[in-house]
C-alpha cells in the first residue's frame, strides 16, 4: 500500500495546482521529452519551463537525466509506484479469489469421490 | 503475503491488458464447474477482503447467454450491477465474456483452464479497448481506486481554483 507522507502529499499538491505542471505530466505520460520540447509543446522560455520541471521533479512526479547537453524529463518514481501499488492490490484481490476457489474445488472432489465410491 | 497468495501472478501485458494466473489443486471439469454454476461462483468471485455483499448471482454460461451479480458497497446506497454475455464457450477449457456493465469501455475477460497431473493452470486475462479504460477499469475493482480517484478531483478542483 503506498502511504502518503504529509509533506510529500503538499509537494505534490502544489506542484499540480498548477494547469501547465498537469498538463506536462500528461505529456510525459504519451512519451519522455526534452526540457527544448517540453518549452516548445507548451510555448514557454527554456527557464520558465525548468522551473516547472524543478517542482514536479521534487515532488517525485519527474524525473531528468541529463545526456550531452539535453536533459531528458520522464515520468517520475511516484507515477511507477503507484502502477507498482494497484498491480499489487489487483493480486490481493485475485489471490483472495482463488483462495476461495480452492476450497470449493477441494469441496466438489471431495463430493466426486464419494460419488464414485457409492456406485 | 503467505505462500498461496504468491502463487497468484498478475502481470500487465500492455497497456490494454492484465493476465492473472494461479493453478488450482483439481481437476479441470470441477475448477470450469465453480466458474459456471452460479451457486457455487457466488462463494468465491466476492472475497470478503474485497468490502462487498453480493446481493445475487445469475449466470448462463451458454455462447450468448448473459451474466448478472449484483453488489452493495458500504460507501454507496444503490447496489451496483457487473453484467455482460458469454462469446465463447468450451466446457473445461475455455471461457470468454464480456463486461458491459462499462459500456464501451469494457474489458473483454478470457479464461483458460489447462489440466496437468490433476491440477489445472487457470489464466484469466482482461483486454480493454484502451489504456485509459484499463485505468479505469482496475481503479473501480478495490477501495484503494476510489481513493485515488478522489485524490484526483481534489487536485483537478484545487487546480481550477488556483489557475
Amino acid at each position: 500500500m503506498v502511504q502518503f507522507s504529509r509533506a510529500r502529499l503538499d509537494a505534490s499538491f502544489a506542484a499540480l495546482s498548477d494547469a501547465t505542471r498537469r498538463g506536462i505530466l500528461e505529456q510525459l505520460g504519451r512519451a519522455d521529452a526534452s526540457i527544448t520540447d517540453l518549452a516548445e509543446t507548451f510555448d514557454m522560455t527554456l527557464t520558465g519551463m525548468k522551473k516547472h520541471v524543478g517542482v514536479l521533479e521534487r515532488a517525485g512526479l519527474v524525473a531528468t537525466k541529463k545526456v550531452g547537453r539535453v536533459r531528458t524529463c520522464k515520468l517520475g518514481p511516484r507515477q511507477l509506484e503507484e502502477e507498482t501499488a494497484w498491480i499489487a492490490r489487483y493480486r490481493d484481490l485475485w489471490a483472495a479469489r482463488f483462495d476461495e476457489l480452492d476450497k470449493i474445488v477441494g469441496e466438489l472432489k471431495q463430493k466426486e469421490k464419494n460419488d464414485g465410491r457409492k456406485k | 503475503m503467505d505462500a498461496k497468495s504468491d502463487r497468484t501472478t498478475v502481470e500487465r501485458k500492455s497497456d490494454r491488458e492484465v493476465v492473472v494466473t494461479r493453478t488450482v489443486d483439481g481437476p479441470a471439469h470441477l475448477v470450469f464447474e465453480a466458474w459456471t454454476k452460479a451457486e457455487l461462483f457466488a462463494r468465491w468471485w466476492v472475497p470478503k477482503s474485497a468490502g462487498l455483499t453480493l446481493l445475487s448471482c445469475a449466470i448462463d454460461a451458454r455462447v450468448g447467454g448473459t451474466y448478472r451479480l449484483v453488489f452493495r458497497h458500504p460507501a454507496s446506497e444503490q447496489p451496483m450491477a457487473f453484467f455482460g454475455t458469454y462469446i465463447e464457450v468450451m466446457p473445461h477449457s475455455r471461457l470468454v465474456w464480456t463486461n458491459e456493465e462499462a459500456g464501451e469501455a469494457g474489458a473483454v475477460t478470457t479464461v483458460t483452464f489447462e489440466e496437468k497431473d490433476g491440477k489445472t493452470l487457470v489464466v484469466v486475462r482482461d483486454l480493454y479497448p484502451s489504456k485509459e479504460a484499463l485505468d479505469a477499469g482496475i481503479g473501480s475493482t478495490d477501495g484503494m481506486g476510489e481513493t485515488f480517484d478522489q485524490l484526483d478531483a481534489l487536485l483537478v478542483a484545487l487546480g481550477a481554483r488556483a489557475g
